[in-house]
């Protein structure tokens, strides 16, 4: 057991901004910094369960039929985070409205399944969810924070700007999503190729 | 003339790609060939097309009647993954051409949420069949004509000089936003 995996998970081995997997949650959310935990929460909890679940039956399922078992399992935490969101987060449950069960088919959960838990112990497992759980609930409120500053003026709910800012309205539309993310991927590769030299 | 503003609603207007965020994945990872692009729209049509059909009369025939609305997460899934990997046999059993071109693609439809999403939207929208099958072969063309007119604009962006730190993946979102910002204009067309 190494709490180094867990670490890796939520900067270096980062699955928005280093694997550029589970875009399409990422920009469709991150129309505040609250949709964005929201939604990296729920989706955190679906990857450590799976995680644990994947690693705990990784010597029982053969080979060849795999995939399918582990979309099952992942779309068995998938109904529960959405039933649960719906009987006690009715508010965002409607604001995320179709990207809940779209979980089941993001990148980064079915990746780590195959490629992290169904080679690795239980306790690895669990922390590998939690890192690459943690840094999908990371990029996606650094992305939600940068399209409220900017298009609502306001973080979190709270006002920053006073009356008088004029937000430019199209960062929380479709087009701000990925103009914010080309941007923070700019940021990222500038500090990135800048340390390569 | 309602069948033809849905139709241009799911396609044009609410573009499942650039304002509905379904289907990022191939739409960055496979755009930067037209001709790639070129198959997995093809194979994105075909998949959502039967998909949606079969999901829809699952819903209707299977879940509804039996109160089992709480499993259509699971179902809808799996029989999206296998009806690709049926679909991926019989191509390469009759079309060893069409397998040739769209096989590498096929396996990768089942991790795309446009058609999860797109079987999902019939039933939330409580569509008729008809209507069910003009929105999913709407939202299908309307991905393949994004898809398609991204991957040109991308083939002109290789040849042109980007700043160095721009480079790669910020500069193909920076493009598809401006493309969704062009996209913006069609709002308001159709309700």
């Amino acid at each position: 057991m190494k709490l180094s995996v867990m670490f890796d998970g939520i900067w270096k081995n980062n699955g928005v901004f280093k694997q550029v997997l589970g875009t399409c949650p990422t920009l469709a959310v991150t129309t505040s910094v609250k949709n964005g935990l929201g939604m990296g929460l729920a989706t955190t909890f679906v990857l450590i369960c799976s995680n644990i679940v994947v690693s705990l039956i990784k010597n029982i399922v053969p080979s060849k039929v795999r995939i399918p078992v582990y979309i099952v399992v992942i779309a068995s935490f998938v109904t529960i985070v959405d039933l649960m969101m719906n009987a006690y987060l009715h508010d965002l449950h409607k604001i995320l409205g179709l990207f809940i069960p779209l979980i089941v088919v993001n990148c980064i959960i079915l990746g780590r399944a195959e490629g992290f838990a169904s080679k690795n112990g239980v306790a690895d497992s669990l922390l590998d969810g939690i890192g690459i759980g943690l840094g999908f609930t990371l990029a996606l409120s650094i992305l939600g924070g940068v399209r409220e500053i900017l298009g609502n003026g306001s973080i979190l709910g709270f006002n920053l700007f006073g009356s008088s800012f004029s937000p430019a309205i199209a960062m929380i539309m479709p087009p701000g999503a990925f103009i914010g993310l080309g941007f923070i991927m700019f940021v990222i590769s500038y500090f990135e190729k800048r340390k390569r030299g | 003339m309602e069948y033809i503003l849905l139709f241009i609603s799911a396609s044009i207007v609410n573009n499942f790609v650039l304002s509905r965020f379904l289907g990022i994945c191939p739409f960055i990872g496979v755009s930067r060939k037209l001709d790639t692009a070129i198959g997995m729209s093809l194979a994105v049509i075909f998949v959502m097309g039967v998909a949606g059909i079969v999901t829809w009369i699952i819903q209707y025939a299977v879940l509804n009647p039996l109160n089992l609305g709480y499993l259509q997460t699971i179902i809808f899934i799996l029989v999206i993954a296998s009806l690709v990997q049926f679909v991926e046999m019989v191509i390469e059993k009759t079309s060893p051409d069409l397998y040739a071109s769209l096989g590498i693609f096929l396996p990768l439809i089942t991790t795309n949420c446009a058609v999860l999403g797109a079987a999902i939207l019939n039933i939330q929208n409580g569509f008729s069949f008809l209507k069910m099958l003009i929105f999913t072969i709407g939202s299908a063309v309307g991905f393949a004509f994004a898809l398609i007119l991204f991957s040109g604009i991308r083939e002109r962006i290789e040849y042109s000089d980007i700043p160095f730190y721009f480079r790669g993946l910020p500069i193909t979102l920076i493009t598809a936003g401006i493309l969704s910002l062009a996209f913006m204009g069609f709002s308001g067309l159709v309700k």
